[in-house]
Order: C-alpha cells, then sequence, then structure tokens
C-alpha cells in the first residue's frame, strides 16, 4: 500500500484503526482509479443529459416555467419529426433482420471446411476499416440513375432506377449498411460457434440428426443470446444510419431518407432548445427499454445455456 | 468423424465424399460471390484512383459533372464503371500530394482529432477498468450499468448534452470539443473490464500478498497481461473516430477544422478524380491497422458480444 498516494495517507488518522480500516483503504483507492473517468463520464454525459431532461421539461431556459409534456407534444405533433421517426423506424425493420439472418449465414459459411477461411472472413470483414466517407463515391457511381447497377440491370431487361430519388433509395442505403456492418456480427457467430460443445453436436449427429436440423435443434439453441446481442446491437447501429445518408446525399437527403437526425440537425441550426430537448429524450427511453429487455433475456438465455 | 460402415442400403449414386465435395465447391461458391461483393467497393475506389482525370470524366463525367465543363473536357455518353485504368497515372496523388494542400490539412485534422482520444481514452478506461474489476460493490455494478447505457446511446442523443457542455466550457469550435467527450466515453471502459474480469483474482491477490500496492498490481500485473485488450480497443476506437462525421459537423462550425472524413463528402464535381486519391489516402492508415491487427480486432469484436461483465 505504499504508492498509493498522499491522500489516503492523510486519512489515516483520521479513522481509528479498527475493523472498517481496510475496506475504506481499498475503497478509496479503487475509487481514485475510477475518479477520472468517473468525473468525465459525469461532466460530458450525465450531468448535461439531466439538464436536457430539465429543458424538455421547461418553457424556456430562462424563466424556467414547468409546462411537463407540452413539448414532447409539440415534437411528436411536428410533422418532420413524425417523419424521421417513421423513416428511422422503417429502416430498422428493414435493416436489421437482414443483418442478423445474413452475418449469421456467413458465420456458418465460414464454419465448413472450405479452402481460404481465414482469407474469407479477411475479407467480409474488411468494409469495416473503410471509412464511410471513401467509399461514398464508389457508390454514387454503382447507384447514379446512368450507374453501373442500372447498367447492369438492363441486361436483364429491367428498366432503369433512379436509386437515389426514388423510394429504392433505401435498398442503397441498407445495402451500405449490411456491407459495413455484416463482418462484425459475423465475428460475433463465428465466436459463439465455437463455443458449442463439441459433444453435443456428435450426438445429434448419432441421433442420424441432417444438417438442418443440428443447425436448428441444436446450435441454434446455443446461439439464442448470440442472435438477441447481435439484433438489439444492429438495431442500435441502425440508429446511426444518419452518417451514410449524410455523406450521400449530403443535407438535403430524398424524402424517406430523412432520419432523426436531420431533424436534430435542422433543430440545431435554429437553436430550438425545448424541442431539441425533448426530441433528444424520446430515443434514450426507446433505448434503454431495448437495453433492459438484452438484459433480462440475458440472464434467462445464459443461465439456461450454461446450466 | 464419423465411421465408414457399409451399410446393406443400396448405394446411391454420389457417394458421401462426393456429396461432401459437391457441398464444399458450393460453400466456397457462395462465399467468394459474397468475397466479391464486399471487396468490389474498396477495390474500385483504389484501382479507380490511379486514373487520369482526363479518363475519369470520360468515365463518371455524366454523374458528376453538374457544372458546365466548357466543352473542354470529354465526357463519355455513358456511365463506364472500370476495374483497371486504361493507363495508370499517379497524377491524382501528386495533385493532393504536392499540389493542393489542403487536402493534406484536412488528414491532418483527422489525425489531430483522432489520435488523442484513442491514447487518452486507453490510459482512462485502463484505470476505471482496473476499479470496476478489482473491487466489486453494489454501487459500482449499477455505475458500469450506467456506463452501458451511456455506451449504447446514439449520437442523437449524446450530441446535444455534448453541445451544452461544450458552450458552458467554452470549447466550442476547438478541439476540445471533440476530444474530451472522446477521451470519457465509455466504450473503452466497457470492454477493458470485460477483458480484466477474465483474469483470476489469485494472480493479482498474490501480488497483494507479496508486498504489491495498488498501483503497482495495476502496472506490473494487470496491464502488462491486458496488453492484447488494449491493442483491440485502440483499434476499435480509433475506426470509429477516423470515420466521425456527426460531431464535428455540429461542434465545430469552422470548416476549416473538420476532419477528412466530412471534407471528402464536400469535394465538388469538378474534383472528381481527386477525391478517389483522397479516399484512398483516407483509406490507408486503418486499412495498414487491419492487415496488421486483424486478429486483435476479431478478439475485441469477440470481448463485446454479451453486454454484461
Amino acid at each position: 500500500m505504499k504508492s498509493l498516494g498522499k491522500k489516503k495517507k492523510a486519512l489515516r488518522p483520521a479513522r481509528p484503526a479498527n475493523t472498517h480500516t481496510v475496506p475504506w483503504k481499498q475503497r478509496l483507492g479503487s475509487a481514485s482509479f475510477l475518479a477520472p473517468s468517473l468525473i468525465g463520464v459525469l461532466v460530458f454525459f450525465i450531468l448535461p443529459f439531466m439538464v436536457v431532461i430539465y429543458y424538455s421539461l421547461v418553457d424556456n431556459p430562462i424563466s424556467g416555467n414547468f409546462v411537463f409534456l407540452r413539448n414532447f407534444i409539440n415534437v411528436f405533433n411536428n410533422a418532420a419529426f413524425r417523419r424521421a421517426a417513421f423513416n428511422t423506424f422503417r429502416f430498422s425493420v428493414i435493416a436489421v433482420p437482414l443483418a442478423v439472418m445474413l452475418s449469421l449465414g456467413l458465420a456458418v459459411l465460414l464454419e465448413s471446411k472450405i479452402p481460404l477461411r481465414s482469407q474469407f472472413r479477411t475479407f467480409f470483414l474488411s468494409p469495416m476499416m473503410v471509412p464511410v466517407a471513401s467509399v461514398v463515391l464508389i457508390w454514387q457511381v454503382l447507384f447514379d440513375y446512368n450507374g453501373a447497377v442500372n447498367d447492369a440491370l438492363s441486361a436483364f431487361g429491367i428498366s432503369a432506377i433512379d436509386w437515389m430519388k426514388s423510394d429504392y433509395s433505401i435498398v442503397v442505403i441498407v445495402l451500405l449498411f449490411l456491407w459495413k456492418n455484416l463482418g462484425y456480427n459475423m465475428i460475433l457467430f463465428m465466436a459463439a460457434l465455437a463455443n458449442i460443445p463439441k459433444e453435443m453436436i456428435e450426438v445429434a449427429r448419432l441421433d442420424t440428426s441432417s444438417r438442418a436440423q443440428i443447425f436448428f435443434r441444436v446450435k441454434l439453441r446455443y446461439l439464442s443470446p448470440t442472435l438477441l446481442f447481435v439484433t438489439i446491437f444492429s438495431l442500435i447501429n441502425s440508429f446511426k444510419i444518419f452518417r451514410e445518408i449524410y455523406l450521400l446525399t449530403n443535407d438535403y437527403p430524398y424524402d424517406s431518407l430523412y432520419m432523426l437526425q436531420h431533424f436534430m440537425n435542422n433543430t440545431f441550426n435554429n437553436l430550438d432548445y425545448q424541442k431539441l430537448s425533448a426530441a433528444a429524450i424520446i430515443m434514450p427511453v426507446v433505448v434503454v427499454e431495448i437495453i433492459g429487455v438484452l438484459f433480462i433475456a440475458e440472464d434467462k438465455f445464459g443461465k439456461d445455456v450454461e446450466g | 468423424m464419423k465411421k465408414k460402415k457399409k451399410t446393406s442400403a443400396p448405394r446411391p449414386l454420389i457417394g458421401r465424399a462426393g456429396k461432401r465435395r459437391i457441398r464444399i465447391v458450393l460453400v466456397t461458391a457462395i462465399a467468394a460471390f459474397f468475397a466479391v461483393l464486399f471487396l468490389l467497393p474498396t477495390v474500385l475506389t483504389i484501382t479507380n484512383s490511379f486514373m487520369s482525370s482526363s479518363e475519369i470524366s470520360a468515365n463518371y463525367g455524366k454523374i458528376f459533372a453538374t457544372t458546365d465543363t466548357g466543352g473542354k473536357v470529354y465526357i463519355g455518353e455513358k456511365v463506364n464503371l472500370k476495374f483497371i485504368p486504361d493507363m495508370v497515372s499517379f497524377s491524382q496523388y501528386i495533385t493532393v500530394l504536392f499540389k493542393s494542400p489542403e487536402y493534406l490539412l484536412k488528414f491532418w485534422n483527422s489525425v489531430i482529432l483522432v489520435v488523442p482520444i484513442v491514447v487518452f481514452q486507453l490510459l482512462v478506461a485502463s484505470l476505471a477498468a482496473y476499479s470496476f474489476t478489482r473491487y466489486r460493490g453494489k454501487f459500482k455494478e449499477v455505475i458500469f450499468f450506467i456506463y452501458i447505457i451511456v455506451m449504447l446511446m446514439p449520437y442523437q442523443v449524446t450530441l446535444v448534452p455534448n453541445y451544452l457542455v461544450s458552450g458552458w466550457l467554452h470549447i466550442l469550435d476547438t478541439n476540445w470539443a471533440i476530444w474530451l467527450p472522446g477521451i470519457f466515453s465509455p466504450f473503452g471502459v466497457f470492454l477493458l473490464t470485460k477483458f480484466m474480469r477474465r483474469i483470476p483474482v489469485s494472480v493479482m491477490e498474490a501480488a497483494k500478498i507479496d508486498g504489491a500496492g495498488e498501483w503497482q498490481i495495476f502496472t506490473k500485473i494487470c496491464m502488462p497481461l491486458c496488453k492484447g485488450a488494449l491493442y483491440s480497443i485502440a483499434i476499435l476506437v480509433f475506426i470509429d473516430y477516423w470515420n466521425m462525421v456527426e460531431q464535428p459537423l455540429i461542434l465545430l462550425s469552422d470548416p476549416e477544422m473538420h476532419p477528412l472524413s466530412v471534407f471528402l463528402s464536400k469535394i465538388n464535381a469538378g474534383e472528381v478524380g481527386l477525391a478517389f486519391a483522397v479516399a484512398t489516402i483516407y483509406m490507408v492508415p486503418s486499412l495498414l491497422i487491419f492487415l496488421y491487427g486483424e486478429d486483435y480486432l476479431v478478439q475485441g469484436i469477440t470481448y463485446s458480444g454479451g453486454i454484461k461483465g
């Protein structure tokens, strides 16, 4: 305990040397390790968030009249917010199931004994390391009205689609999202697949189960916690899709790509604190609920599988 | 594997070994198909960066030429996606690296914004993770839970608080507005705690019995054991911030200070050729890290799976 620092030495005479001394010292010691991080998180995330909650409940920060839910009702009645929320929600509903299923599919592919397995893993993972800003150009080339995808489609007799300026734009964004995120999810599934006890699969094989049966009856059961985690993780990632949309379309995306973050950015420009705060609070309420579900489910499934 | 036993059933047309081989060929083909899809955007960006500007405008002029070029430049009637340039040319790179300093300045902005975040987030996170690992009480579990919630919040949520604090501290429109929230972001703490909690308690307790103080246990025992995890987290934090877009848009009003990730989307139509070269240059650091640290990256992702410590 020599090198614990001066704080603790100064405290020593203040406390009688009875039973409590050791735990207190330990507690203080470990608290001092946590202090920098905790202060930072408090100052930069927790405290300002409390202020945001306060702002969302008053009519304006200076007079501070309590208006309870009026700001929220205003935000909900705002057509732009509703559209942004709907678009964000719709994107998640489309993108997340695809992200989960395809990444599981890739993990299963790489589980079989094919040549160049580790190279395939590298290839699938590589988009994660490529900054989105670097590939938007090629994305624009591919999905422009005169672009390469339409060119390829015309070979099949499909007429040109105006990808970025129609409801098809969501397809483009979903593809970009999948391209970027599948690798990460795949790694999680690969780790989970590797952790399935070999005996279980052997037993199932002796029961002459088919490959599909083994997958659905045995493996999927062991994968359920990961499945849930990946789903929720993808869902949270799907809320961040603004970045890709912004880089592809700048400030003025096609209508169906107007996301919550666009709404926030526009509100930032007007510095409407009430609207901004209320909008910023609706999101965490949703996210915290999602995390709650995750915790409960992990408690339940996690033990189920381990036990 | 299975025992090869001859059964009384009639022999199938294709034997088990044959079926296996067909399956493997099929699976490999599917994997190869996806591999091509995954690599295509990156590879195309890199190969296209070696085209001369006249070739770029001939191929893609139709898409990007919104301004009148005055008939000086030939613009192809159709968009012509090319894998390999007609003639490999380094002219774009020469322009970017030697003739137009604004791109290098933006690249430097990115470095300046990201490196301190990686270094100091690791430092702060190591200390905090050690604390979360060594003495676990009810109170700390609650704090850890709060960290997880903060970590999982999308930018829509954290940006408003960040903006407010930056205003109070008068650091808005300075790099500090990006650095400080990045340094104190709980992501590193979360991941490192998950890793440290796998180190057997007995290792650290043994050092303590030998008379080591907490600081010594932390620096001499815990940190060396966490080396791999630190690399993993450094990679994950680096790519997250190297890719940043939202924070500079809101916290840095001066476009001169923006990182290249934001600036790339603003390169105008006349400079598409340059944009490919700049995009490639911007990829280089993260791709190099990937090539050398893929295993650490995979390990880091694996540890992030599952929320609880």
